[in-house]
């Protein structure tokens, strides 16, 4: 299942001019407010027509201004879980969670009310009003709804952008689990480097109306010219990971393709797959192996990409192994240690976090 | 009810009949221009605004004037209406019941509206999404959400029907046990000397309804307040 967007619709002071494919997994369409990511996300839902484009569902065409097809949102069946969730004043949870049903076509296979409340951790809360619910629960009810409405695609809108990071953190675990237990494309619009970097598979850096860069999420936050986009305190890549052991004395060792990293315990089981953000700005680099330094991961790597921002840092990019990394240094340093591309040095990381926990992928 | 008189009882229950009818009937029409002026946007929007409202700011003498010259036996729509459905309006309590509709429809209209306008239409999305076509998502979301405004609507439309007097007069005129409505007998009684007693206690009914009608009113936009704030 794979969707096709290519529209362009102009708000203005902005012009929409879009074109991306998403593939099954999430996809991350990343961006500024007034980057037109909502544009994209409710163009493909059928909530706003496009001045002109397509949009393609596997081979199911929903919008073509070309011949005028423009399929009506409740024919689309893509279920949209919106950044206000959007519940009905009216009806209970259970109210609520039915209606996603109601509509749903008949003879189409996927979990039942009873799973989808346990999934969420919803069970309890059935039987009340949604004015009595917190953001996160709201949250997951919506989320329910939308999948009880048998969808062939789930569309998410910044659903955790109104929610605190307690509440956030509540429901990250549930999407992660709705992206590894079922096989729902998910279009997820964020402006949050962490949210991505944990859900993602795929991400579409939108800015200013254009596609600024399209790729796995591994590539695209190791590309030094998307640090301006996501931040300079943001940016750092994401790299793949494996549970080597948990160590005695607390730590959990980890495999990177580029050698091991040392983390305060996580609760994954040996072996499982992970993935960890390593911020470009907790990255230091030496010529030397350093030695007597309190650090325990020292990467070693060759530089690939030296860019230079306005200030006076430049981001350097590194091979480890056969992933990237980024580091922010100063132009001073980067003078002093006599870095260019094809130089070997290495990477010393201070703090490394756990993006992901994705048993059973990659 | 014995004290009510016979004459006293038949325009109550006149009334009463009358206001039912009148409500029951304009309900639906009173739903679907609200949601037109509240939601759609369309050529004669204003147009048709200004006509809903105009029984309000006309003199009721004048509008049962027109209605006289539009729905009489003689007039072209009357004529129509007794030949094709052998319907007849002017001077029977068929039409005293589109007057007070008539009447009443404006209050209708203004209450109903408020109460979709008030329905957040993200809501409406929401629900077409979820896969329900534009008139399921009427039907299970506006619908249910509006419906204490419908009745407000309602009650209000009931009460101007009982209480319309100039329009009714006009058209269908004063006839005892025909088309003689409670406000219709107040009027009688107050000019024939020593009618005062049913007068007042005509007035009495009246007084009654208009409170029972204002108080349900008021209980019930309190609880559409609470309905759609999802307590």
């Amino acid at each position: 299942m794979s969707l096709s967007v290519d529209i362009r619709h102009n708000l203005g002071d902005l012009t929409v001019d879009l074109s991306f494919r998403a593939p099954s997994g999430i996809t991350a369409l990343f961006g500024h407010s007034g980057s037109g990511k909502t544009t994209a996300i409710n163009a493909v839902a059928g909530l706003l027509k496009p001045q002109s484009g397509q949009i393609t569902l596997q081979s199911d065409v929903l919008f073509d201004s070309a011949t005028g097809t423009n399929m009506s949102p409740h024919r689309r069946r893509l279920g949209y879980v919106f950044q206000d969730a959007r519940l009905f004043p009216h009806l209970s949870v259970l109210g609520n969670l039915n209606y996603g049903k109601r509509f749903a076509p008949r003879g189409h296979s996927g979990p039942g009310l009873t799973e989808v409340a346990e999934m969420l951790g919803i069970t309890a809360l059935l039987r009340r009003r949604p004015g009595e619910l917190s953001g996160g629960e709201k949250q997951r009810v919506a989320i329910g709804r939308a999948l009880l409405s048998r969808p062939r695609m789930l569309l998410m809108d910044e659903p955790l952008a109104a929610l605190d990071a307690a509440r956030k953190d509540e429901i990250l675990p549930y999407l992660e689990q709705l992206r590894d237990q079922t096989s729902l494309p998910i279009l997820y619009v964020s402006h949050s480097v962490a949210e991505v970097a944990r859900l993602a598979e795929t991400v579409v850096v939108l800015d200013q109306g254009k596609v600024a860069q399209v790729g796995t999420v591994e590539q695209v936050f190791s590309d030094p010219s998307m640090v301006r986009q996501l931040g300079l305190r943001e940016a750092g890549s994401v790299l793949p990971a494996q549970v080597r052991t948990h160590h005695l004395d607390g730590l959990t060792e980890l495999a990177v393709s580029g050698g091991r990293l040392f983390l305060p315990q996580i609760n994954q089981p040996l072996k499982a797959q992970t993935r960890v953000r390593i911020l470009a700005q907790d990255v230091i680099l030496s010529r030397e192996l350093p030695s007597g330094l309190s650090a325990l991961n020292i990467l070693p790597g060759t530089v690939t990409e030296i860019r230079a921002g306005g200030g006076p840092g430049v981001v350097v990019q590194l091979r480890c192994g056969t992933d990237f990394l980024l580091a922010r240094i100063t132009q001073r340093s980067a003078k002093a240690l006599k870095l260019a591309p094809g130089v070997p040095c290495h990477a010393v990381v201070k703090s490394v976090s756990v993006a992901r926990h994705d048993v059973g992928h990659n | 009810m014995d004290w009510l008189g016979p004459e006293e009882w038949q325009a109550v229950a006149l009334s009463l009949k009358v206001a039912f009818w009148a409500t029951l009937l304009s309900l639906p029409f009173a739903l679907l221009v609200s949601h037109a002026l509240a939601r759609w946007n369309f050529p004669g929007k204003q147009l048709l605004n200004a006509l809903v409202h105009l029984p309000l700011f006309l003199p009721p003498v004048v509008t049962g004037y027109l209605l006289l010259i539009t729905f009489g036996r003689r007039a072209p729509v009357g004529a129509w209406l007794e030949q094709t459905f052998g319907l007849v309006l002017a001077f029977r309590w068929t039409g005293a019941v589109l007057a007070a509709a008539i009447m009443g429809f404006p209050l209708m209209v203004r209450a109903i509206r408020l109460a979709i306008e008030a329905v957040d239409p993200k809501l409406e999305q929401a629900a077409s999404t979820l896969g329900a076509s534009r008139l399921w998502v009427f039907a299970t979301v506006t619908l249910p959400l509006v419906l204490p405004g419908l009745i407000a609507g309602a009650v209000l439309g009931f009460a101007k029907a009982m209480g319309e007097f100039g329009a009714t007069i006009t058209f269908v005129a004063n006839i005892p046990g025909q088309t003689q409505t409670l406000p219709s007998a107040v009027y009688s009684f107050l000019q024939v000397p020593g009618g005062e007693s049913s007068a007042l206690r005509l007035v009495a009914v009246s007084v009654a309804v208009a409170m029972t009608a204002l108080v349900a009113s008021e209980v019930l936009a309190r609880r559409a307040a609470n309905r759609v704030s999802g307590q």
